[in-house]
């Protein structure tokens, strides 16, 4: 495998304060990571121009491998290269990565405990257009229930970065979820991603909302507008939905005695059920979940979907208003 | 290919090795009381010639690089692996006794977490051949001579994911590699032709862009040229059909679906020890 000076991408940034898709900032990544280690090497299933790995297949064709329209035959194939000791990263479609190909995962991914990255790009709602079919809204519960199995899933271009460098780096499957729309820039600087590492951006006395994804930025804007009515709300981002942060869910919870959890996912079994399931055995507090309500997507812009669906700063202040009168 | 180091095989130790796989797979499974003894029994000789004979392998480095890998596609026959594993020296040969009990790293389907020498769990039929094309690809973009060796069952490629595999390994011209199928023509349900018609098979295999070499999977020397010629076959993954009698080396097994996933009574360990020369 000569190595390929001229086969280095561009120097990248590291999207920092960028409005990205988190797909994109992945594709990026990969195709950085690519020209430092020569073991990683990718996988897809016809869809490398959408989940971003095309960057790294045309820097690097010899490490890429093109599986088709064939989900289950690729993760095993990224099962099997992880064998010789690469460090495969497989994309696809959210729904099809963890839903066609779960029992592959099961089996011969966690089950033998292998060093397979999984990245899905075009999960939840903001997929749009291409409707309920393509709208993963379960793929966290799937992943999650999974023994061995790291769940991530970035808010913004500046942690995906940090999350794919921290993929490689570790060993043992782990699953990534991407999104296909732009997303406003929201970690700071300083931020520093770690595997079982939740962030307070603050600690609230009132409510404390952990979120995930896309919802991250409108539980900062949540608490912005819950603040001028009053309420002292705290925001938590737990991209590491699985090593769940236990300490700081608990400490959130001690400090305002309720919860509020927000994803882009069904509100079974997602990051809502992971904190309710911990703390419901630690410190039994109100927790509110706003996420899909057991329910299918639809066709449709991205942003009307999300407030179709309740996914918006507005649901979220509601929510945690009628939670305050409950409490 | 590599510079093949020219083994010549020994057709007579190699049916005495077999015999002693088939006298340790009747013994575990009776003693266990549960497992599958028909298509442990079916595998038996071509598992014998590949440990035996043609992979490069080494029991005291179980993870040397260069070994050779075989992919126990149709986990269920974990006893035919098991039994290589322990004459080969990988395993403890007094682990046998504890097949399937708690505790014992040879569970019912192989688990590489638990067990030295098990490349992959496996288990969930149709899974191995992808598992093996990743292997494949990773030993040539690492410029290694090794080779992998993947056991399907017959009634395993009603597996969709087989055909995806098949496609892939066609697609990649992947000659490091060389599958096996063990067409003993039975499945729980009944007779392979019945349950679901996989005929015809090397027309499907060829279609898919295999070389197919067919084969008596009980003929030593059939396996052992089959084996060779694989290797040196290039440009192509090479599947070797070999016709097979489940239950072989044992009257009361062969051919009989029942024993699929039931083990011998004392009386019939007893027949079968007879029989297999014990």
């Amino acid at each position: 495998m000569g190595s390929r000076e001229e086969a280095k991408p561009q120097t990248t940034t590291d999207f920092c304060g960028q409005h990205v898709a988190t797909r994109d900032a992945y594709g990026a990544t990969l195709a950085e990571l690519g020209a430092e280690n020569e073991k990683i090497v990718v996988l897809d299933a016809d869809l490398s121009g959408s989940t971003k790995t095309a960057k790294f297949a045309k820097l690097f064709p010899e490490r890429f491998f093109n599986m088709g329209i064939a989900e289950q035959d690729m993760v095993g194939t990224a099962a099997g290269l992880s064998l010789t000791g690469k460090i495969p990263f497989a994309s696809t479609f959210a729904v099809f990565e963890t839903g066609r190909a779960w029992e592959q995962i099961r089996q011969t991914i966690c089950y033998s405990h292998l060093n397979v990255k999984l990245c899905a790009s075009h999960s939840g709602l903001t997929v749009g257009e291409d409707g309920a079919s393509h709208q993963a809204l379960e793929d966290i519960a799937l992943m999650r229930v999974l023994p061995g199995m790291t769940v991530i899933v970035p808010s913004d271009g500046y942690e995906t970065r940090q999350v794919v460098q921290a993929a490689a780096a570790f060993d043992g499957p782990v699953y990534v979820r991407l999104g296909r729309a732009k997303v406003p820039a929201c970690l700071p600087q300083e931020y520093r991603f770690q595997i079982g590492k939740g962030y307070a951006f603050n600690i609230g006395k009132d409510v404390n909302i952990i979120a995930i994804g896309i919802m991250l930025p409108m539980a900062l804007k949540a608490k912005e507008m819950l603040a001028a009515d009053g309420i002292d709300a705290g925001v938590i981002n737990m991209a590491s939905v699985k090593p769940l942060d236990k300490e700081l869910v608990l400490k959130a919870a001690q400090a305002s005695k309720f919860i509020v959890t927000c994803e882009e996912h069904s509100v079974l079994s997602g990051l809502g059920s992971a904190v309710a399931e911990y703390l419901s055995e630690t410190c039994p507090v109100l927790i509110k979940k706003i996420g899909v309500q057991d329910t299918f997507g639809c066709s449709g812009p991205a942003d009307e979907l999300l407030k179709l669906f309740g996914l918006t700063p507005e649901a979220i202040v509601e929510t945690v208003k009628a939670g305050a009168a409950q409490k | 290919m590599a510079a093949a180091a020219e083994k010549t095989a020994d057709i007579a130790q190699l049916k005495e090795q077999a015999r002693r796989l088939r006298v340790k797979i009747v013994k575990m499974l009776a003693e266990s009381g549960s497992g599958h003894t028909g298509g442990s029994l079916s595998a038996a000789d071509m598992v014998t010639a590949l440990y035996f004979y043609k992979m490069r392998h080494r029991a005291d480095d179980p993870k040397w690089p260069e070994r050779d890998r075989f992919i126990l596609s149709k986990g269920h026959a974990a006893p035919v692996l098991y039994a290589a594993l322990a004459l080969a020296g990988y395993i403890d040969r007094s682990l046998l006794g504890n097949l399937r009990k708690i505790g014992c790293p040879l569970q019912g389907h192989p688990s590489s977490k638990q067990l030295e020498g098990v490349e992959v769990s496996t288990g969930s039929l149709g899974q191995g051949l992808s598992i093996a094309n990743g292997i494949a690809l990773g030993l040539r973009l690492d410029r290694t001579p090794a080779r992998v060796y993947c056991l399907m069952g017959d009634g395993e490629t009603q597996e969709g994911q087989i055909w995806e595999a098949a496609m892939s390994a066609g697609h990649y011209r992947l000659d490091n590699l060389c599958a096996l199928v063990d067409l003993n023509s039975l499945q729980i349900d009944g007779r392979c032709e019945d349950v679901m018609r996989i005929d015809p098979v090397a027309a499907k295999w060829q279609a898919f862009g295999w070389h197919t070499i067919e084969i008596d999977g009980h003929d030593m020397q059939e396996i052992v040229a089959a084996l060779d010629a694989a290797e040196a076959y290039q440009g192509k993954p090479t599947v070797i059909l070999a016709r097979t009698i489940k239950g072989k080396g044992v009257s009361i097994f062969e051919d009989k679906v029942e024993f699929h996933g039931v083990t011998p009574n004392k009386d019939e360990l007893a027949i079968a020890l007879q029989e297999l020369g014990e």
